[in-house]
Formats: structure tokens, C-alpha cells, sequence
């Protein structure tokens, strides 16, 4: 089920290991993740110059049409490099809600800003009692208007404090707990109303608690289709982020093979060891695994494919288990070296830890494949 | 899981546990002690044992031990660290302290111990070396001799709080002609003379614990050298089984379970189906502590009745460590998208930490519990110490 690329997209591929070859290695990282910012505009304009800003876009929206497999293409390589832009929250979140139920006025007028690299955006979705529940809002939002007025409290908003722009799930009717009463906002994140406590993230990003209180907000597509659009958003962002475990994953991987050839103790190499040598093929065959679900999830996704929602949650598991389970054996296999901060084995595996708390862990995602299928 | 105890046992027992409800200082309880502490709030707990003559367990009466049975040992250990007490720093108290009352001169024994009980001194050790990790015998730092000196010249790394340590304990070559664990002695080296440097080496929980330590031409009298030269490796063998008896950690791991049940039922509500995954998965965990704790306690049973456990620590070592491991994992999980959050350091009260407090220090505490499996000699080691001297392969 190897994916044959066509020759745009591994143009796109080798454009994107081209930049990120030449212009973030691990130093030129670490160094925009110490930075006031913590996270680099100029290397943003760049991924917008190279058209990756566009990619994913229809082009009716002045995008590329390069869909999920041009995603999963440039978010492999950003895994591979530890990118700490917001891709996913920009573009693959936000740019792809607006596109999937924004009115043509909103595309119009958000979309142009995600792709030149002017804007960068940020979806509050969680809040303190939803754990994963995409449908567990109390955050409302009452209609004032041609706008909306929104109150409460959103949680761990991962890249809010760079973001221009804010999406944001608020209860327009029904329970807490109501996935019917649950709409979608574009709320600026300046407004008046709107208060953010920023923090660091275990992978070196930045994230806030946001405080709305009386903020306004412009509905995105219509009331209480919130809940149905983010589950597609989801999907859409298990494939993106599935991509960029899958490149930390084989970085991890390379990083172990070539460490356990030139480390030596007692007198010989440690990857002369069998009990290491078994581990690594363990790592070895859980990557080959997670590389081939990555792309039979994007090529469905591609295709818009019906089991869709179930799949997304099988690789969201298998994939996070797996880069698991390749994380903390590379950390172990480098010994004291892979705690450190110095080294970018730890990074790595900061990263996938992350990745598997977004949008639920593999423990919720495995449940999640039962029971749709239990459903079905 | 209790021993069955003797009423002179109990009443010891009950004596320790009143002890440590009374004494323990409030200012040591914040909320991650291995690394939210300074250096003198660290040692407050130590000054208290040791006015108490409790600070020694495993020394024999005539250097300072209480002079306890194996069976009160025990105890001690099992009640200080069920309380959740933050344990006197082993490097000087478990480790230097009996291979200096062991090896040791009388010269030394009246100059280190003393302070080694007070709290005064404070040790770090050098052990492990960049090239020097599970494989001990090939430390390159070379002490050679200059008059009543050694000159050290060499590159200690994974030095646990060499930051506040007064005194080093170091394996140096002394023979670099000898068979690799023949030309080694067991050096103390004074961390104020010229030519030590110390530098922090940040683990990824972005804490400072470790450090490299650099010997450039340091003069060390040969005073300081301790039992033979060229025989550390005996010594340093002696201390390493010292180091991995305390590992199976039941307290511990026991007390972080108790948090666990309760954040389970903080942040995930019974109807949630993954509410009754994680009582299973706890229950499993509990299931494997119960079952090293019973094989802790045959150990000391057979230990009390002078059976030699043999290597029973390397049992200790893996369970105990993969134990706690999969502890923080589960509840680095429970708190859901607070995950992604850790604190800064150094702790500051200047930054923001977001979600409810027990979840604070569980993103560091996962990721800081990846060395257990790594230090101490690596699991992959116990692992081949079993396979070889209890399976005989």
C-alpha cells in the first residue's frame, strides 16, 4: 500500500527538507524555542513563501490543493525537524474549519491572511471539565446583534499567545453536555474581554488559559453545527499530527541505530548486544507500522472516505503506542545522554508526549475505535 | 502489607510514626522536595534525625548507628517513607559513610563520619565518566602520585547535586597498566580545590540535579585515599550494593498511588468509560507493588534469620523502578490536557502553572522518572546480573 507520490508531491517534499535542512537545524531551534517569542516569524514567512501555507487549501480559496496528503507531507517533515510554528493550529485547524463551513465571506476574508503568513490562529476548544470531549462546553455565547457575546473559561490553548486570531467553541443552547447547542467563533484575540495566562508547554511551546468575559465574536458557519465540525477538524488533525510523530519517530530511530554503533562498553559496541538488538527492531517494526497506517489514514482522508471517524481513531492510538514505546526505549537506549536537555532525543520524545495528549490520548482513541464499531 | 511483629517491633513501629508526625518540618512539604528545595531546607530533616541518633540506620553502633535489628531497620524505612519523608542524602549517609568505616583509617573514620552524621559535609560521587556508564571498570580519570599528593586529572559526569557538595567520592586509575578493575582506587577529593569545576547538565524535565565535575590537575593528599591503592573497585562494589537495596520503594510508590486514585476521581467522572480503565490499570499497578512488597519482606525475613539474599537488589531495582515508572506515566495520563503544561525552572512563584495543584509537578515527574530505569546500573544490567548469578547462564 506504499503511497506513490506524484512528482508535485515530492517536489513539495524535498522543497520542505531543502528549507528545513538549511534553515532549522537543532540549534536554530532551540534557540527560537528560548527566544522572548518562542517561535520565529521570519522562518514562518519562509514556510509562506514556499507555498506550505497554501498547500492544503482548495483552490477556490487560493490554496494549492494539495489536501491531506500534502499535510501529511510537510508535517512529516516538520516531526523530522521538531518545527514549533503553528502549522496544525493555523492552518490544518483553523484554516481548515473556515474553509469547511465558513461562509465565502470568511474565507474571504481569513484565508488570504493564513496563506501570505500574516495571521497565525489558535483553536480553544478545551475547557477544565472536558478532558476530550469535544461536546463538554460551558463557555456561552448569546447573540447581540450581528455579532455574538461570549463568557468563560477555555484551557491549556496551545499557541494562543501567538495567535492573531482565536477559534473558539461556545454553547448557544441546551446542557453542558449537548452536542447540538454548541457553535464556532472568530474572536479576536486583542478584543476587549478576552485575558490570557501564559505558560510553557513540556515540548516548548506556548500555551494560555483564556478568560472571556463579554467578548465578542463572529459565528463561523452556523449555530450548533460546533460539535460536527470539530469532529471533522479532528480527523483532519490526527492526520497531521500522526505525520509528525511518524518523522520524530524515525529521527528517534536513526538517532539509536547510529548511537549503539559507536557507543562502546565492555570492550565492544552496545549494539552488539542482543537484548538492544531485539529493541531495535522492535522500534524498527513499530515505525514501519505506524508509517503505513499514517498513510492508509491520509489517503483516506484524501478520498473523504465513510469509516473515516473510526480510522482516525485507530492511528491516533496505534501511532501514539507506538511512538510511545520508541520514545522512551530511545531515551533509554542513550542512557544518561538521553535525559539531557542537550541532546535532541529528549525533544523528541517531549514531542510525541505531547502529541499523544492532543485531541485524546491512545487510551482514549482505542476506546473511541470500539466503540464506533460497536455503533456501526 | 505488614511483617508480622513482635510488641517490642510495634512499639518501635508506633514510636517512628509519631516521631515523624511531630517532627517533620512543614516547609520540606512543596510539592516536588527533589527538586524544589534549597540546599539547607534540604538538610533540615537530616539536623533532626541525626540529634535523635537516628540518622545512620545501617551503621553499627560505635560510629553512630541507633545499633537497630534488620527488622527495625526495616521499619524505619518503610514508615519514613510511607510518610513521604525526604530521605538524608545517601550519597554521605549510605554510601561514603560505610565504605569509610569499613575501608577506611582511624585518621579518616575521626575526620569524615562525625560530619558525614551532622549534616556538615555534604557528598556527591564520582562514579560514572562519559565513556564510564554501566561499564564502571574502564574510569579513565588518572590520579598519579606527587610526593605526598595525587594529581587528578579527569571528567566525572551524572554527578547527582555535585551543585552543594562539599566532599567528592571518586574512582581514579592509579595503574594504567593493570587489568581494567586492578588499577583503580577510591579517592575523596575536597570540592574546593583549585582545578574542580562544576558544571549543571539540565535533564529533560528542565530540572538541574546532575552535573559534569572536571579534575584538572587536582592536588589531593594521599591522606585522602581510602583502604588500599589500586583495590577501589572492591570498595566501589561494596557501596553500588548499598545503593540498590533502598530501590524496590514500596513506600513511595504506594503514597504516589494514593494521589493517583485521587486525581482519577477529580478529572474523570464515573460515567466515563475511562474511569473503569483506570481503576483497572491502577489495580494492576497495585497488584505488582503488593507482590514486590511480599518478596521485599520474604527478603528481610530470610535476612533476619542470616540468609545471604544474594542479588535480591537487582530484582529490587527493576520492579521497584518500572513500578514508579508506570505510576507517573498513568498520572501524567489522568490529568488529560493538563499534560502538556510543566513548570519552569528554577521554581518561581513568578510563573503561571495552569490546572489544579496535584497536577503541577506530574509532567516533570514522568518525564524525570525515564532515568530510574537508566541509573544505578541500567535494568538491562540487573537484568544480565540475574541471568548470570542466580540462573547461572
Amino acid at each position: 500500500m506504499d503511497i506513490q507520490f506524484t512528482e508535485e508531491q515530492d517536489m513539495l517534499r524535498s522543497s520542505v527538507q531543502r528549507l528545513l535542512r538549511d534553515q532549522y537545524d537543532f540549534d536554530t531551534r532551540r534557540k527560537i524555542v528560548a527566544s522572548e517569542q518562542g517561535f520565529s516569524r521570519k522562518h514562518w514567512e519562509a514556510f509562506a513563501e514556499l507555498g506550505l501555507l497554501a498547500a492544503p487549501f482548495s483552490e477556490e480559496v487560493g490554496g494549492l490543493g494539495g489536501g491531506p496528503l500534502s499535510t501529511m507531507i510537510i508535517m512529516h517533515e516538520f516531526g523530522r525537524h521538531l518545527v514549533i510554528e503553528p502549522f496544525v493550529e493555523t492552518v490544518v485547524l483553523a484554516g481548515g474549519l473556515i474553509e469547511q463551513i465558513g461562509t465565502p465571506e470568511q474565507k474571504q476574508a481569513f484565508i488570504p491572511g493564513i496563506i501570505d503568513g500574516t495571521k497565525t490562529w489558535a483553536l480553544a476548544w478545551t475547557e477544565k471539565e472536558s478532558r476530550f470531549d469535544l461536546g463538554n462546553v460551558t463557555t456561552t455565547a448569546r447573540r447581540e446583534g450581528n455579532d455574538y457575546i461570549l463568557s468563560g473559561a477555555k484551557t491549556m490553548v496551545i499557541a494562543a499567545p501567538w495567535a492573531d486570531d482565536l477559534i473558539v467553541s461556545a454553547r448557544t443552547s441546551g446542557d453542558d453536555r449537548d452536542r447540538g447547542g454548541v457553535s464556532l467563533f472568530v474572536v479576536d484575540r486583542r478584543a476587549a474581554g478576552v485575558d490570557l495566562q501564559s505558560f510553557k508547554t513540556i515540548d516548548g511551546r506556548r500555551a494560555a488559559e483564556i478568560s472571556l468575559r463579554e467578548a465578542r465574536g463572529q459565528l463561523l458557519g452556523l449555530e450548533g453545527e460546533g460539535v460536527a465540525a470539530l469532529e471533522a477538524c479532528r480527523d483532519r488533525a490526527i492526520g497531521a499530527l500522526c505525520a509528525e510523530g511518524v518523522g520524530a519517530m524515525g529521527e528517534l530511530n536513526s538517532a539509536t541505530l547510529e548511537y549503539s554503533k559507536t557507543r562502546k562498553q565492555f570492550g565492544t559496541t552496545i549494539g552488539s548486544f542482543q537484548v538492544l538488538q531485539h529493541r531495535m527492531v522492535d522500534m524498527f517494526i513499530a515505525h514501519q507500522e505506524a508509517l503505513s497506517l499514517l498513510q492508509h489514514l491520509n489517503l483516506s482522508l484524501a478520498a473523504g472516505d465513510v469509516g473515516l471517524p473510526r480510522l482516525a481513531s485507530g492511528a491516533k492510538s496505534k501511532i501514539g503506542y507506538a511512538g510511545k514505546f520508541v520514545a522512551e526505549q530511545a531515551v533509554q537506549l542513550h542512557g544518561g545522554m538521553g535525559m539531557t536537555d542537550e541532546l535532541n532525543v529528549g525533544h523528541y520524545f517531549k514531542r510525541i508526549s505531547s502529541i499523544n495528549i492532543q485531541f485524546g490520548d491512545p487510551a482514549f482513541h482505542v476506546l473511541r475505535y470500539a466503540q464506533l464499531d460497536a455503533a456501526a | 502489607m505488614e511483617l508480622n511483629l513482635s510488641s517490642e517491633d510495634a512499639a518501635f513501629r508506633d514510636e517512628v510514626r509519631a516521631f515523624i508526625a511531630e517532627n517533620y518540618p512543614a516547609e520540606m512539604r512543596v510539592p516536588n522536595p527533589e527538586t524544589d528545595l534549597t540546599k539547607e531546607q534540604s538538610l533540615l530533616w537530616h539536623r533532626i534525625l541525626y540529634n535523635k541518633g537516628w540518622i545512620a540506620p545501617l551503621w553499627p553502633k560505635k560510629y553512630g548507628g541507633p545499633g537497630w535489628s534488620i527488622t527495625q531497620r526495616f521499619i524505619f524505612e518503610q514508615e519514613t517513607s510511607r510518610a513521604g519523608t525526604l530521605p538524608p542524602l545517601a550519597f554521605s549517609v549510605t554510601m561514603v559513610g560505610p565504605v569509610i568505616y569499613t575501608f577506611g583509617n582511624e585518621a579518616q573514620k575521626r575526620r569524615f563520619l562525625p560530619r558525614i552524621l551532622s549534616g556538615d559535609d555534604w557528598w556527591c560521587q564520582g562514579y560514572s565518566e562519559p565513556g564510564s556508564g554501566s561499564d564502571l571498570a574502564t574510569v579513565r580519570t588518572k590520579a598519579v602520585r606527587d610526593g605526598d599528593h595525587y594529581i587528578v586529572n579527569g571528567h566525572k559526569t551524572w554527578t547527582t547535586l555535585a551543585q552543594h557538595a562539599d566532599w567528592i567520592f571518586c574512582l581514579v586509575r592509579t595503574d594504567p597498566n593493570a587489568k581494567p578493575q586492578s588499577g583503580i582506587s577510591f579517592l575523596l577529593i575536597d570540592m574546593k580545590s583549585p582545578g574542580v569545576t562544576v558544571r549543571p547538565i539540565i535533564t529533560i524535565d528542565g530540572s538541574h540535579e546532575v552535573n559534569d565535575v572536571f579534575l584538572e590537575n587536582v592536588r589531593v593528599p594521599v591522606e585522602n585515599l581510602v583502604g588500599e591503592e589500586n583495590k577501589g573497585w572492591t570498595y566501589a562494589k561494596f557501596l553500588l550494593g548499598n545503593e540498590r537495596t533502598s530501590m524496590a520503594g514500596i513506600g513511595r510508590s504506594t503514597r504516589y498511588i494514593g494521589k493517583l486514585k485521587q486525581i482519577v476521581k477529580a478529572e474523570i467522572p464515573a460515567h466515563d468509560p475511562a474511569h473503569l480503565e483506570f481503576l483497572r490499570d491502577i489495580a494492576r499497578i497495585e497488584l505488582d507493588v503488593l507482590a514486590l512488597e511480599a518478596t521485599e519482606l520474604r527478603v528481610v525475613a530470610q535476612m533476619a534469620r542470616g540468609i545471604d539474599p544474594g542479588p535480591a537488589a537487582s530484582l529490587f531495582k527493576i520492579r521497584g523502578t518500572e513500578i514508579f515508572q508506570s505510576i507517573t506515566e498513568l498520572t501524567h495520563r489522568a490529568i488529560g490536557n493538563y499534560g502538556l503544561a510543566i513548570r519552569e525552572h528554577p521554581i518561581s512563584t513568578n510563573h503561571f502553572m495552569p490546572g489544579p495543584e496535584y497536577a503541577h509537578t506530574a509532567s516533570e515527574k514522568y518525564l524525570n522518572a525515564r532515568k530510574l530505569s537508566i541509573y544505578g546500573g541500567s535494568n538491562e544490567i540487573q537484568r544480565n546480573i540475574i541471568a548470570k548469578a542466580v540462573l547461572g547462564l
